[in-house]
């Protein structure tokens, strides 16, 4: 009895959630509302049917209850009823496929003005290649992947020559122009996801996938890979910023080409080394740091890392927070670098003979190798860094400094800007480490390595 | 002409006589048939378990501090892996096809039941295998029930190292189990029937495990190949699935693999995977609504086809799962419409499932009462499914909340539903006592509205675009803080629906112990396992001889006829009709 009162009452309650709910598709920000309108037919019609037949359940149930002095009605079969109700699906199926079919016919055929982007997946991070003056993307293979050429471009490729390489996790787009976005993967498999754009399309390693959309409304919208990529796949975010083709244009004009990239500019250590004689202060002769001021080992950090942290102290994305100090140390530094001569800096920098700071914190080193299998993935088994995978050497390293920095970034006082990609990765992994005796553990074995 | 030779013979079977030969080492179709369950619903509560951690972690972000990515990627994949396979299929082909054939088609045993022997002790096997990759170094694989390669066998994935090759050994010695099972089922089904029992009067139950089990002799191969391949591609270097690919920052000597040839083949057994699930609930579910609403099946034979043609069709659509992964965009023509087609089928059978309650006679049993929530979860379910089969809208959709919804509601929920249905109206029949009715309405209506509370706002969740299987969501710009709230609020709908398994598992030991012995054949049902000589039926199941089959199993509330069904094994010469009942003028049917 009950049951027919209580399936009336879920129908309700199904509909009351989905009609006064606020969880309903975000809004829509590309040129795919025939997308949203081919969702609204199917719930109209599938919604229809729903209350039809639960409705028709309840009330034959509360009907035909058992009652002592009745029989059931013996009706084996009942032809036309039978083929009325196939016949009637079957047009409710049809209205439902034929705008999916007239949509999907859309999707798959990209038009002829859409502009070219290239949208690189790889563990766990988002780069971006523009085709360059030629309009034509250059060959690339996860073989010709290196150190120095990060986005596997093949050298012998001369339409790769002026290939724009952006990398960064946010890709600019200007608004009302089609893009046509080609995407590869160097490892495992990605997906390039725009909740606002509707979109959504697999990175498949070995092959070429593309999808197509024009971005209609100026904004900045969250890129998640939505094809499980391994252990950090949740800390996979890039950004599109949807802006006026002015802006765009500006924008792109920052990034090098391919050829910049590979021909570099030439390398004075002579400079770098009369430069980093005001770092020495703090960082040590040799770079090996000084726990006291709190200035880190430099030794064993390459330079993309430490450009990046400058530029970071530069524009204000890290050292902000009132409780990094030694971070506002560095945003003061950081801006009196001269930008002509900081490559040489950091080349300098690396010339230095790797130095290990002794650790100083005591923990469960046992138990510290087991949180640490988390790190091991970006930052190397043995804490080395790996330099394709934008992460910083750990071993050798000051275990106070990192003991700081991980506290930062578990406050949020360092990669809480959107812009600091790598900083909001170490934020969500920070998360899993709970407590200070956890993080005191997993200091006392990175100091081990 | 339906009249089958092997039927006839003389029994040969030797009874076991010590306590190994009956009930370790048996080729008792009923003790393996309850082997099989036991150890389906054991690991079924293991699953659970670690559905309720990442849960947890879902609902609760960063709150609970023995919960770390690794570990929540572990717990996704087998609980999906072992819930799909381990528990659903090996629960419903294995636990309730083997039970229920002999009995219902009128056999003695299986017809290999030295096989079926094997087939169990086979699937014991894999199943500490799987639970073997627990205690392995690095533990189970973390790669989803999807194992998709490269991930699957790389570093940085959990478990890419034992884990993948423990779950891979597993599956394969699952497949082998299965088709040891598979075979005997379908053999038996087509060359033993007794006298009378021809195809069309069979009960679904037998149509639904019968056809899922032809499914699942052409689908798990596809898995198994797949699997040897890529346990190739993971040990011995080959490069089937592999393309040139950097793996965390180091060169790999792969190369010219194609990674969605894997997910071809495994889709190609994943969707008939489905229905493999969904076709024996059907059978099932239809046979419950029957009696107890005390009412011919409506639609027979319309019922027979369409689990036949969904078994069809379920092999040319499995790219509807890959709409979004890279394969030619053209296929997503092809695949939509086949997906939507199946949704006809699929919606005669709802259709027929409430006809067959419309002027019945309803007894709102336990039974009766999963099979009714059955209806309305599956429904749900199914229309859900409408959505993400219909390629475009599959784009916003695919990789969300949305999918786990959809697919627990329809193949989660719904065939839990009617095992639980089945239990409830068999366990008279196995055990010869009647679940704890009080227990089992307790356990009803908190499984029932539970798990519609869980997943009716899942798949809003899905709406606004949360991915799947993120240990964590951080910060976005277009998820609102309520969508938070209502993921807290469906971990603690889990854990409730969780503590109400356990008044199941209360009730069946509490039953066991306590309960007094029910009636024979308490339901009242007509179909020929309620008919055996003993209760519950001995080794051989039918005494000295076996019966003869006069008609289907759905001859309830016949007019003019004065018991209120008949069953099949009874002629028509010694039923009793009313006085001066006519029994020209009905012209029912007499197949």
């Amino acid at each position: 009895m009950y049951i027919a009162i209580v399936i009336v009452g879920l129908v309700a309650i199904t509909l009351i959630l989905h009609f006064a709910s606020p969880w309903w598709l975000t809004p829509l920000a590309s040129n795919w509302s025939s997308i949203d309108t081919t969702i609204e037919i199917s719930f109209w019609i599938t919604g229809a049917v729903f209350i039809a037949v639960n409705l028709f359940l309840a009330w034959t149930v509360w009907r035909y209850r058992h009652n002592k002095n009745r029989r059931s009605h013996y009706e084996p079969e009942n032809k036309k009823l039978e083929i009325w109700l196939t016949a009637l699906t079957t047009v409710g199926v049809v209205a439902m496929l034929t705008p999916g079919l007239i949509v999907w016919a859309k999707v798959v055929h990209v038009p002829d003005d859409a502009m070219e982007v290239e949208a690189i997946g790889q563990q766990w991070q988002w780069t971006f290649r523009f085709p360059g003056d030629d309009g034509v993307l250059g060959a690339a293979n996860a073989r010709f992947v290196s150190n120095d050429n990060r986005f596997g471009l093949d050298p012998s490729d001369p339409s790769g020559a002026d290939d724009i390489l952006v990398e960064h996790h946010r890709l600019h787009l200007p608004v009302d122009q089609p893009v046509k976005l080609v995407l590869r993967s160097n490892d495992v498999l990605h997906n390039f996801a725009v909740p606002q754009f509707r979109v959504k399309m697999d990175l498949v390693p070995g092959t070429q996938t593309y999808q197509w959309f024009t971005p209609t409304r100026e904004g900045t919208f969250d890129v998640l890979c939505e094809e499980l990529c391994g252990l950090a796949h949740y800390t996979m975010k890039g950004q599109v910023q949807v802006e006026p083709e002015q802006d765009f244009e500006t924008w792109l004009a920052t990034y090098p080409t391919f050829n910049d990239v590979q021909s570099g500019n030439g390398i004075d250590l002579a400079a770098g080394e009369a430069g980093y004689q005001s770092c020495a202060g703090c960082h040590g002769a040799n770079g090996q740091g000084n726990p006291a001021l709190n200035a880190p080992n430099l030794t064993r950090l390459e330079s993309r890392y430490m450009a990046r942290q400058l530029r970071h102290y530069r524009n204000n994305i890290r050292g902000t927070a009132r409780e990094d100090s030694p971070g506002q140390t560095m945003v003061a530094i950081a801006r009196g670098i001269d930008p002509n001569t900081e490559a040489d800096l950091l080349a300098y920098i690396e010339t230095l003979d790797a130095v290990d700071v002794d650790g100083t914190l005591v923990g469960d080193i046992a138990n510290g190798q087991r949180l640490y299998g988390a790190c091991a993935a970006c930052h190397g088994t043995g804490g080395e860094g790996k330099v394709l995978l934008s992460a910083p050497a750990l071993a050798g390293q000051s275990d106070l400094y990192l003991k700081r920095q991980l506290e930062h970034f578990s406050m949020g006082w360092r990669g809480k800007h959107p812009e600091d990609q790598f900083g909001t990765q170490m934020r969500l992994m920070t998360r899993t480490i709970h407590s200070p005796e956890r993080l005191r553990d997993l200091l006392a074995y990175i100091a081990t390595l | 002409m339906t009249h089958i030779a092997i039927a006839d013979q003389e029994p040969e079977l030797h009874h076991p006589r010590t306590f190994i030969g009956k009930y370790i080492w048996s080729q008792d179709h009923k003790v393996i048939a309850i082997q099989y369950a036991c150890t389906a619903i054991f690991v079924g509560l293991v699953a659970l378990m670690l559905s309720v951690v990442m849960r947890l972690q879902l609902g609760f972000p960063d709150q609970f501090d023995f919960i770390n990515p690794n570990m929540y990627l572990q717990f996704v994949t087998m609980h999906g892996m072992i819930m799909v396979i381990y528990l659903l299929t090996a629960l419903l082909l294995g636990g309730f096809g083997n039970y229920l054939i002999p009995l219902m088609v009128g056999t003695r045993d299986m017809v290999f039941p030295y096989l079926n022997m094997l087939s169990f002790w086979f699937y014991f096997l894999s199943v500490l295998v799987l639970l073997a990759s627990f205690f392995a170094p690095g533990g189970p694989t973390g790669a989803g029930w999807t194992l998709y390669p490269p991930q699957s066998i790389l570093e940085g994935t959990p478990g890419s190292g034992w884990g993948i090759v423990l779950m891979l050994a597993s599956l394969a010695i699952f497949i082998i189990a299965f088709t040891m099972g598979g075979l005997n089922y379908v053999s038996t089904i087509l060359q033993a029937r007794t006298r009378g029992m021809t195809l069309m009067r069979m009960p679904l139950t037998i149509w639904g495990i019968f056809t899922a089990t032809i499914l699942g002799l052409f689908a798990f191969p596809a898995l198994l190949v797949s699997a040897i391949m890529m346990l190739f591609d993971s040990v011995l270097g080959t490069s089937f699935f592999m393309p040139a690919i950097v793996s965390l920052g180091e060169a790999t000597d792969y190369e010219g693999g194609s990674p969605i040839l894997f997910q071809h083949l495994f889709w190609f057994f994943g969707h008939p995977e489905v229905y493999i699930v969904a076709l024996p609930a059907f059978g099932m579910v239809s046979d419950v609504l029957s009696v107890h609403a005390r009412k011919n099946i409506f639609g027979y034979r319309m019922m027979v086809w369409a689990i036949v043609i969904i078994g069809g069709l379920s092999f040319v659509v499995w790219a509807h799962h890959m709409y979004v992964s890279g394969m030619n965009p053209y296929f997503g023509f092809f695949f939509a419409t086949t997906t939507l087609i199946i949704a006809v089928p699929t919606a005669i059978k709802v259709y027929n499932w409430v006809l067959t309650l419309w002027q019945g006679n309803i007894h709102l049993t336990v039974p009766m009462l999963f099979a009714i929530g059955f209806i309305f979860t599956f429904t749900h379910g199914g229309l859900s499914g409408l959505f993400l089969g219909n390629v475009v809208i599959d784009l916003p959709l695919s990789d969300t909340f949305f999918v786990v919804a959809h697919f627990h509601m329809v193949m989660g929920v719904s065939p839990i539903m009617v095992l639980f249905a089945a239990i409830y109206h068999w366990f008279p029949l196995v055990t010869g006592k009647q679940l704890n009715t009080r227990l089992g309405m307790i356990h009803f209506w908190g499984t029932f509205l539970g798990t519609y509370a869980i997943y009716l706002p899942m798949h809003y969740i899905g709406f606004l675009g949360v991915p799947r299987r993120y240990y964590a969501l951080g910060d976005t710009s277009f998820i609102p803080d309520s969508a938070h709230a209502l993921n807290a609020n469906i971990t603690i709908a889990v854990i409730i629906v969780a503590l109400f398994q356990l008044i199941f598992i209360i009730n069946l030991f509490w039953t066991i112990k306590r309960e007094p012995k029910s009636r024979i054949n308490p339901w009242d049902a007509a179909s020929l396992e309620w008919h055996t000589p003993d209760v519950p039926p001995r080794h051989g199941n039918w005494g000295k001889e076996l019966p003869t089959v006069h008609r289907w199993a759905y001859d309830y509330s016949v007019p003019g006829v004065v018991d209120d069904f008949i069953p099949q094994h009874v002629p028509d010469s010694d039923v009793t009709y009313e006085p001066g009942y006519d029994r020209t003028a009905t012209g029912r049917e007499s197949t």
